[in-house]
């Protein structure tokens, strides 16, 4: 294998024109299995969250669940798709100990939903993203390989599955292929999968995670000359957040335009991305696609949503998440720019709930655009995954309100509750945190500083009000931070006068 | 004391509830036959006497109640039990005990009737002659040295050794008719859709239809009565409720057909049956003809196509429904030796726990649904299933039922059709177009030629199966019930 | 001219997992093609603008209530696998990634 010089970004977007694609699987929250009555809880025990059908068992049958196709038509609807009048489940056969069945019950030609879009604002700029179909699938279930030194399937020696997740409805989303974005495709791409999110999380049927695996996304990257035709496109999976979107995205342009340059040709594969060098790497490469030898499922009957019902389900859509952004920028009282930020930061739920959790807006936003989203920047993860909940934020800024804490005490409360220490109140008192209230202590403390510095305490007497900074700056020491500087100098202040 | 073993079910029932045989009394005694005769004819290959007797000491005691009451019955093995080894006659599930029962064994169960075990079939449902069993054939009463039908031979075989007065079958394209008109016995496949197949180990899924087999008509349709329904574990489960099909039999036992029109198929007349069949076929019509019906020539163009799109569509299904059979969850397992991967295990597993007729099947339908040729195999099969519909649809406007020979051979000897696949597949020739509409079809005894059972089929438009029962019943009450030599 | 040959049906036991020995191949191979030639048959139906019949029964929007219902328990979902480990079933070493 010949290594490639790889241009930079910058370079290879201004010689090469990037395509990318999406599909999205999202795991519904719906308290059943798709085809059984199984609970869907997680983190059950292996294997108890089973029965014949789900397990495959010999002459098990399928039913299907209301709910899942209620979600799969809202999230068509919610992404401007149209619904089919009358379509069919069918069969996807391959061999893979995790699936029952050796086959996965999902749609082929026939899908619940087609021919939609989101649009998306990168820079001030919109971009409509078309959706190619939107259809019903199930999860299948979880394999842990054994014997290797990564926990993955190379080198291990054997595997245990658990079927516990087998069964559970997935919704996968596929765009149509997005050409013209230029340098802009990773952020594009990011934000289509963060509207996406968004979207599906206004519709209350999935926690869509994408660090619990609700949200499951794979980027498809191809890079043409302009003018020319669509280059071979890759798939890149193991794509496990926004910022991975992202990375992705850019990774594969690099990648892919060094082997054109080179007069290499583009491998039609499935690549993996690397968290932590930011780059893909090629899985096995299979010689022929698969064939799943298709057929429409004959244990399911066909799906003919009535239109009343459709209609229905359309009129009763919730507020877009941009209708909601533009509304609750005016209610926080914020720029559009500000509100640009709270959004392509991933905060816009997290505050409306930290709000929600009693929180005033202007607190809500400081901890989770300052202090949280540093966090997050830092580790490379994404905000909702930074430790803390808006309940917990909620109550960190309720203590400071009421004075127990002043913002730099706040500061390492914040820490303990990201560290999974427990709520702020708990880690408030564990850590010994609180800020002094009892003003004898704090008496104590004022008279020891004023008896340790007389001629500053003399200089006050004198009217020399400023001087009082310094004095408290000694008290914040003694008490190690814990105490409301305001109430110091009031103290300092009354004593000395 | 007469011989419980001779008597119909319906006579059971009444004996049971009448107190003048106790429930235990008539298992023991079918119980002992099967003993006395079981390594002759190979129809089981579970009996389970414990279960048996707890069941009919459950009636005894009165805990249970129905029409059908303390009745034993057999189950063909591909229907899953709760508890007692289920194998559809594959050395991949030998020892399989589900922890679940089927939803028609439930209804058996909660109807009190009593069951004496699991019976021989080929393996998977696939086959006309039992001979694919991986456990050996079944015998056939009539004459030990042939076949006695197929997939269900072992529960058409059992009825005529006296084995048991009632049995379950399955039927995807013939295998409880055909097996009931070579050892001269009833066998019914409903309307697909009208009995559950929640727990019936799918061969075909869309034609799949378990069904009752019985000596008589009657009790066919009692048996029928119990098992059918609504499932709503099953998806195509039809909702409506069942049709009188005891009352039909009643009704056509009494021997009036008039006003009824059957249907003769014209394509069916063609060359492939034998001479004997042919002849107790017509001179079944000809009776029917003397108790009033009319006998109408019908034109079917799209029968000739239905073997090769049967044996399109059904390997095609199977090919996927099997493929769970792995290693992994349940079932064999071989080859494991540590040094495989799980894609060896799997390959070596299948191939150690799969016949050959299995194999063959699972290849032409993987064939069939591949990519390149769906269309014209797998998706040509399934617009012919169309044309065929049509096909019964427009007969139905003009005729009140279809007839022909159940199958166009009697009972042959072993060995006579299994190097040639295609030779045992004639077999289903004129079973095989219900299967692919969805309608009703029954088997009934109608002579014998040299010797050896014929059947007559009579097949009745979807959810009309009392209209096939009133029929068969009227046939019987011509010809009469057939009597399997001693064993 | 043979409809399946002999690799054909090699390829298609790979496929779905069947180690067919050398005698089975040549075996299912010449049986394959004279029922394959066969089943052929279907295709001098012309049936381009006929719909293809996937359900016999005319049923639509069969559905379930998402309301939970019991399971097996761990051991009645293991009670039938050949091997087993800490709940979980075991097998050997997959070659194949996930898809």
């Amino acid at each position: 294998m010949t290594t490639t010089v790889l241009p930079s970004y910058e370079d290879a977007v201004s010689r090469y024109e990037p395509v990318i694609g999406l599909e999205t699987h999202v795991e519904l929250g719906t308290a059943t299995k798709m085809f059984c009555g199984c609970r869907t809880e997680f983190g059950a025990e292996p294997n108890t969250q089973v029965c014949p059908v789900c397990l495959g068992l010999p002459g098990a049958l399928p039913v299907a669940n209301r709910a899942g196709i209620e979600a799969t038509i809202r999230i068509g609807l919610a992404l401007n798709c149209d619904i089919a009048a009358w379509c069919r489940m069918a069969r996807k056969n391959y061999f893979y100990p995790d699936m029952p069945k050796n086959f996965q019950t999902s749609q082929y030609d026939e899908p619940l939903c087609t021919d939609g879009y989101v649009d998306v604002e990168v820079d001030g700029k919109q971009y409509r993203i078309g959706i190619e179909r939107v259809h019903l699938e199930e999860d299948t279930g979880k394999t842990l390989h054994v014997g290797g030194a990564t926990g993955r399937i190379h080198g291990a020696t054997e595997s245990l599955v658990d079927y516990n997740r087998a069964g559970i409805p997935l919704v996968e989303i596929v765009t149509k292929p997005v050409p013209g974005l230029g340098a802009l495709a990773p952020e594009v791409a990011k934000a289509y999968v963060a509207e996406l999110r968004d979207i599906i999380r206004s519709l209350g049927v999935s926690d869509v995670r994408m660090e619990q695996g609700s949200l499951r996304c794979d980027v498809n990257t191809s890079l043409n000359k302009p003018g020319e035709e669509w280059g071979t496109r890759t798939e890149t999976k193991n794509v496990n957040s926004l910022r991975s979107v992202e990375r992705a995205v850019r990774s594969e342009i690099i990648r892919q335009s060094g082997l054109l340059d080179g007069g290499t040709r583009i491998l039609q594969e499935t690549r993996h991305f690397q968290e932590t060098t930011g780059d893909t790497r090629p899985g096995r490469s299979k010689e022929t696609a698969t064939d799943y030898r298709y057929f429409p499922e004959p244990d399911l009957v066909p799906i003919a949503p009535e239109a009343a019902w459709v209609a229905e389900l359309k009129a009763n859509l919730p507020e877009r998440p941009s209708v909601k952004r533009a509304r609750l920028r005016e209610e926080w009282g914020i720029s559009e720019v500000d509100m640009q930020s709270v959004a392509n930061a991933g905060a816009v739920e997290l505050i409306e709930e930290t709000i929600a959790a009693g929180a005033s807006p202007a607190g809500a936003r400081k901890w989770w655009m300052g202090e949280l989203a540093r966090r997050a920047n830092e580790e490379g993860i994404d905000l909702a995954a930074v430790g803390a909940t808006p309940a917990q934020v909620a109550a960190l800024q309720k203590l400071v309100d009421d004075g127990k804490l002043n913002d730099k005490l706040a500061r390492s409360v914040l820490e303990g509750v990201v560290a999974g220490e427990g709520d702020p109140a708990a880690v408030m008192a564990a850590r010994g945190l609180e800020v002094v209230s009892d003003t004898g202590a704090l008496q104590a403390a004022v008279d020891e500083a004023i008896a340790a510095n007389p001629d500053i305490a003399a200089k006050i007497r004198d009217g020399k009000v400023a001087a009082a900074g310094a004095l408290v700056g000694a008290v914040m020491k003694t008490t190690r931070g814990q105490a409301d500087a305001k109430t110091v100098r009031e103290l300092i202040l009354s004593r000395l006068s | 004391m007469t011989d419980l073993t001779r008597m119909s079910a319906a006579e059971l029932a009444k004996a049971i509830a009448g107190k003048e045989a106790s429930a235990v009394e008539v298992a023991t005694a079918h119980l002992d036959r099967i003993d006395a005769v079981d390594d002759r004819v190979h129809a089981f290959l579970h009996v389970d006497r414990e279960g048996a007797l707890a069941a009919a000491e459950r009636v005894d005691r009165g805990e249970v109640t129905g029409p059908l009451a303390g009745v034993p019955i057999a189950v063909k093995d591909v229907i899953a039990t709760k508890g007692v080894p289920t194998t559809a006659a594959s050395k991949i599930l030998e020892g399989w005990r589900p922890p679940y029962d089927a939803t028609i064994v439930q209804r058996l169960r909660a109807a009190g009737m009593v069951m004496l075990g699991k019976t021989n079939m080929d393996e998977f449902a696939m086959g006309s002659s039992t001979e694919y069993s991986a456990y050996g054939p079944t015998n056939n009463p009539w004459d030990l040295g042939r076949i006695p039908g197929g997939s269900g031979g072992g529960s058409a075989a059992s009825l005529a050794a006296y084995e048991a007065p009632l049995a379950i079958g399955t039927d995807t394209g013939g295998s409880i008719r055909q097996p009931g008109a070579v050892t001269g016995t009833v066998g019914a496949k409903p309307t697909y859709g009208g009995t559950s197949r929640y727990g019936l180990i799918a061969f075909s899924s869309s034609l799949d239809t378990p069904g009752p087999c019985a000596r008589n008509v009657e009790d066919a349709a009692l048996l029928h009565a119990v098992i059918a329904g609504h499932d709503p574990r099953d998806s195509t489960s039809i909702p409506q409720p069942v049709p009188d099909v005891v009352g039909a039999a009643r009704r056509g036992a009494s021997g009036d057909l008039s006003g009824v029109k059957l249907g003769l198929v014209k394509e069916f007349a063609g060359d492939g049956s034998e001479p004997g069949v042919l002849a107790a076929f017509h001179e079944s019509l000809e009776a029917l003809v003397k108790l009033g019906a009319e006998v109408v020539e019908v034109s079917c163009p799209h029968f000739q196509y239905a073997l090769p799109a049967y044996y399109l569509i059904a390997p095609s299904e199977c090919s996927s429904n099997l493929a769970r059979f792995d290693g992994v969850r349940y079932g064999l397992r071989t080859g494991d030796d540590g040094s495989r991967s799980l894609e060896e295990v799997m390959s070596l597993t299948r191939d150690a726990g799969f016949g050959p007729e299995v194999k063959r099947r699972i290849i032409l339908g993987t064939y069939a649904l591949s990519s390149g040729y769906y269309d014209a195999y797998y998706g040509q099969a399934q617009k012919v299933r169309t044309l065929i519909t049509r096909d019964f649809q427009s007969a139905f406007e003009r005729v009140d039922v279809l007839v022909s020979p159940t199958t166009p051979f009697v009972a042959f000897p072993f060995g006579s059709r299994t190097s040639d696949p295609y030779q045992m597949y004639l077999a289903d020739l004129f079973t095989i177009p219900t299967n692919l509409y969805g309608g009703p079809g029954i088997s009934v005894p109608c002579g014998l030629s040299e010797g050896l059972p014929v059947g007559f089929q009579v097949m009745a438009p979807t959810m009309a199966d009392d209209r096939m029962y009133r029929v068969a019943a009227a046939l019987e009450s011509a010809v009469g019930t057939l009597t399997p030599p001693t064993l | 001219m043979a409809a399946i040959s002999r690799e054909e049906v090699a390829h298609l036991a790979r496929l779905s997992r069947l180690a067919v020995t050398e005698q089975e191949l040549d075996q299912f191979a010449g049986q394959l093609d004279v029922i394959l030639q066969s089943v052929a048959r279907v295709g001098e139906v012309a049936a381009d603008d006929i719909p293809p019949t996937s359900h016999s029964v005319p049923l639509t929007n069969v559905y379930r209530d998402d309301v939970p219902q019991p399971s097996l328990t761990q051991d009645e979902a293991l009670a039938g696998a050949p091997d087993t480990f800490e709940g979980r079933f075991r097998v050997p070493r997959i070659l194949d990634e996930e898809d």
